[in-house]
């Protein structure tokens, strides 16, 4: 065994690149409480308060402090970065100095322009000549290629949000493989999977192998990332700072590359925890510096920027990276996921304050020990900054070894990638259905030219017919876009180290999304429950709706209309399978418009459940605004009842509660009045 | 057989322990001055439910009620004592947790057939969270529209039927805010062995509009909802005063 690895139980891991069998060796649950967690040293303190400081010039300078315009951001392209380099003990930054932001056109030189402009800076000339004329980009590949109707479609925002212009995220590479097994070894195994290709030049051959040796480089750049920063990562990382600053490499390599729509960072807490433990059996470290090393990894994580648009601002709702950490989570031999780590993680939401960054992520599960929801329930009251999410469900498909990419997008460490589909909207797609595939807001043909609707009144029965051939169209429309995204990213913006720590075997989820589920729930439930007259134009066009009568309502666990609802999921997703999906990507749908409902909203007319035209959606699964009226389980109760199993991307319902509405407090209310006893003595 | 409900929430965590499903029925004889609930007097509003509808309710979302169950309020419950106890008899088979939040008015001790369906109630009940609005009889009636009787000597019924309480008090500025009445209130509350909890909620003004919307002049016109602070007084004097008189009992 390897002298880096002393102290470990020997496994299957040793011989192959298998972090979950290393993990499951040589983790240890813990069970206890949070009292043996440490605050912040001075240092972390200073640190922090320098990087608040930074954070006042940032906004007081309109929101970007500093930008490159010149230097191509690429792994190795900046010297290194430091707050106060006395003082971190995990280093690393994206550029040459915390705040600045790295510039990355790979994805469109356009979308790098803007950014750079609209944040008052102004790109070299000759960068963008160069990713002009002499370099393609990500962008320009699927520009060329779009059919018309496929402009026409994202023109009218029927499906929205696409990557086409920019990086497209979501996945994770297994940056726990870095302080595990060292670079050298890493390489060693890709340089074995260039070498057992088949021999026969297919065109996937060639990709293949190409990509092998697109990752191999990216490997090599990070082990020099290492000694920008003074490390020799190309050996396995031997104690808890190490595998922490190795780790961190591996995720910093990925950020420096790439500026996508998610960059997050995996399950490593519990991974960590094992370093942590032989350290602290050993006497190498205390938990103070523990926490310490700790509280340095998450505050570099809150730093990580990327230039990014006003209008892609708008679209997510802010400024995010999400850098999803998951946590917790129960094994399949049925031992829970929690360990001292898990708490340590958590606990800089109160080292450091709260944050929206790292996201981190509790894999919930109704097995999780005791000790450690009491203590995930006081932070999220503390901090409201830790994200839940479903294990017991999501363990069936992924194991105990996968992590959330973005928001809820699931996938199994270095095993799966997710291809990002962004949404089509199902709202505007039951328009289009009942107009003859005119848009109802720009009046152009957009869709196919099928029969409208014609009368006064809608039928539920002719109206689903309609929009049945609609979103088949939509869904052949949308997957074709889809596939040449794809294509393209992966041809001019291809994610070399993320997939560097990925198996040579992926699995690709073909992701897709649904926008508008509630809207149409309603609608095709007011159409068929309730009488739905037409408003029409001058041109006759459909523009508005008047409801006569009542409705059964999504959000009431009422299976009248939610029963619509997880057909609609069914339905639309059949229609995706129906298509060819670029590298047998498995498709896959999400709904979740958790931040831009608002925006999906705007660019919809009025739908026959009575929301107006420019009317937000609810976000993801949600039912529509005040429409839930019977308490907050038959709320949820209605959005559990969608199909997982067509929707593993995932599938959001953003919910907000008073704190009076959870319980009594305790001030005013005690279940057990004997506890009263020695308050009364103290006071006699 | 059916109820008349006013709705039902799904969602109750403030009405008994756990998460429950709340049935809020139709109907209440009391006209408190205080009550957020004026829809829910007339007892011929609502919509009818059956006892298999709730069962079916319930049963959807039973993993969420697991630590909970169900809790009928209202208006006043127990004017529907033949649904609640069909109702509570039909729980109790399938072993759920069962829960009456109610102002205790309709129980007459005199009346032994009266007496007589609440023991039978009685068996099939798991808690009963009792609203005492006022410890003295004549404020009790200027509060409510009815003397506390049938109230105080519900509390000693079930005291003697060794049924789980929990106490109810709001305290309403100028009505129910005066030591002297707390003090009394914990005094009697040292009577009831089966007195598990005491809740002291500040009085509110949310039900305001419902009375708008209703039409009915609001009684507490310029009564100011009441600091939090001073229901958390309240209850600790509450309870000092019940303390007390324990150990007066007891003899220490």
């Amino acid at each position: 065994m390897k002298a880096e690895w002393n102290g470990f139980t020997a496994g299957k891991w040793e011989k192959e690149i298998n972090v979950r069998d290393f993990i499951q060796k040589n983790y240890t649950p813990y069970d206890g409480d949070e009292s043996f967690l440490e605050g912040p040293t001075e240092a972390t303190n200073e640190l922090w308060a320098q990087v608040m400081d930074l954070t006042k010039q940032e906004r007081e300078a309109g929101g970007v402090l500093d930008m490159d315009t010149r230097v191509i951001s690429t792994i190795t392209s900046h010297g290194a970065g430091y707050l106060d380099k006395d003082k971190e003990t995990i280093v690393g930054f994206q550029t040459e100095k915390p705040f600045k932001r790295a510039l990355m056109p790979y994805g469109g030189i356009r979308m790098a322009k803007k950014a750079c402009e609209q944040n008052g800076y102004e790109l070299d000339p000759e960068i963008e000549e160069f990713f002009t004329t002499h370099r393609k980009t990500h962008n320009a590949g699927v520009f060329d290629v779009y059919t018309p109707e496929m402009r026409a479609c994202r023109s009218a925002h029927i499906i929205t949000g696409l990557p086409d212009a920019y990086g497209r995220g979501r996945i994770i590479g297994d940056y726990r493989r870095v302080a595990l097994y060292g670079v050298d070894r890493l390489i060693e195994d890709k340089q074995h999977q260039k070498d057992t290709t088949r021999i026969i030049m297919y065109s996937d051959v060639i990709r293949e192998r190409e990509e092998l040796s697109e990752q191999i480089r990216a490997l090599q750049d990070l082990k020099k990332l290492g000694e920008i920063y003074g490390f020799d990562i190309s050996q396995p990382a031997k104690d808890t700072k190490e595998a922490i600053q190795w780790l961190y490499f591996g995720y910093l390599a990925a950020v420096k590359e790439q500026n996508g729509a998610a960059m997050s960072l995996g399950r490593t807490s519990t991974f960590l925890d094992i370093y942590a433990q032989r350290d602290l059996a050993n006497g190498v470290y205390t938990e103070k510096e523990i926490q310490e090393f700790v509280d340095h990894f998450i505050m570099k994580l809150r730093l990580i920027k990327f230039a990014r648009t006003p209008e892609y601002n708008d679209l997510f709702s802010g400024d995010p990276q999400w850098v999803t950490e998951s946590i917790g989570g129960i094994g399949i031999d049925g031992r829970h996921m929690v360990t001292k780590m898990s708490y340590r993680y958590l606990h800089t939401l109160q080292n450091l304050g709260t944050a929206p960054e790292p996201n981190m992520t509790v894999l919930w599960s109704t097995r999780l020990p005791q000790s450690f929801k009491r203590f995930c329930a006081k932070t999220s009251i503390e901090s409201s900054s830790i994200q839940y999410e479903n294990d017991d469900l999501m363990r069936v498909t992924h194991g105990d070894d996968y992590g959330i990419a973005c928001c809820v997008s699931s996938m199994r460490i270095g095993k799966e990638m997710q291809f990002f589909g962004a949404r089509a909207n199902l709202a505007k797609c039951l328009l289009y259905a009942i107009n003859g595939g005119v848009d109802e807001i720009s009046k152009k043909q957009v869709g196919p030219k099928y029969r409208p609707v014609e009368g006064d009144y809608l039928d539920y029965d002719d109206v689903m017919d309609k929009y049945r051939a609609m979103m088949k169209w939509l869904a052949q429309v949308y997957v074709n876009a889809l596939n040449i995204i794809h294509y393209m990213h992966d041809k001019y913006c291809y994610e070399k180290l993320q997939m560097a720590l990925h198996d040579k075997k992926v699995t690709r989820w073909f992701a897709t999304g649904i926008a508008g589920l509630s809207v149409v729930a309603d609608s095709l439930s007011a159409i068929k429950y309730a009488k739905v007259k037409c408003i029409r134009d001058e041109d006759g066009l459909v523009v508005d709706y008047e409801v006569e009568g009542d409705f059964p309502k999504y959000g009431n666990d009422d299976p009248r209309v939610d029963d619509i609802a997880s057909e609609l999921v069914s339905t639309f997703m059949s229609y995706v399978k129906g298509n060819h999906t670029y590298r047998g990507g498995i498709p896959t749908t999400s709904i979740l418009t958790i931040t831009s409902n608002v925006v999906y909203g705007r660019n919809t007319g009025s739908t026959p459940d009575g929301r107006k035209k420019g009317e937000p959606f609810a976000p993801g699964a949600n039912p529509m605004h005040r429409r839930d009226t019977h308490g907050a389980v038959a709320s949820l109760a209605s959005v559990a009842k969608l199909p997982f199993s067509e929707a593993q991307d995932g599938i959001s319902n953003t919910f907000s509660i008073i704190p009076g509405a959870l319980g009594k407090d305790d001030q005013i209310f005690a279940g057990d009045l004997e506890v009263e006893m020695p308050e009364f003595e103290s006071e006699n | 057989m059916t109820g008349r409900i006013h709705s039902f929430e799904s969602f109750g965590t403030v009405d008994g322990p756990g998460i429950r499903f709340v049935l809020f029925l139709q109907g209440c004889p009391l006209r408190c001055q205080y009550c957020h609930n004026p829809d829910t007097w007339a007892k011929d509003g609502g919509k009818e439910i059956t006892v298999e509808e709730v069962l079916k309710h319930y049963a959807a979302n039973a993993p969420f009620y697991k630590n909970g169950g169900i809790t009928v309020t209202g208006g006043e419950p127990l004017l529907q004592m033949d649904f609640v106890l069909e109702l509570f008899t039909a729980a109790k088979a399938k072993g759920i947790h069962t829960c009456i939040d109610t102002s205790g008015i309709t129980f007459q001790r005199e009346n032994p057939a009266v007496v007589e369906k609440f023991d039978k109630l009685m068996e099939v009940t798991d808690l009963v969270m009792l609203d005492i609005k006022h410890i003295e009889p004549e404020a009790h009636k200027v509060l409510t529209g009815a003397s506390n009787k049938n109230v105080l000597d519900f509390a000693n019924y079930l005291a003697e039927k060794k049924i789980p309480v929990w106490v109810r008090h709001v305290v309403v500025p100028t009505l129910t805010d005066s030591e002297e009445e707390w003090k009394k209130l914990g005094e009697f509350l040292a009577t009831l062995p089966n007195l598990q909890a005491l809740d002291v909620l500040p009085y509110h003004t949310l039900g305001v509009k419902k009375y708008e919307s209703l039409g009915i002049d609001y009684p507490l016109k310029g009564i100011e909802p009441l600091d939090r602070a001073e229901a958390v007084r309240a209850r600790k004097l509450i309870l000092t005063a019940r303390m007390r008189a324990l150990k007066n009992k007891s003899g220490k």
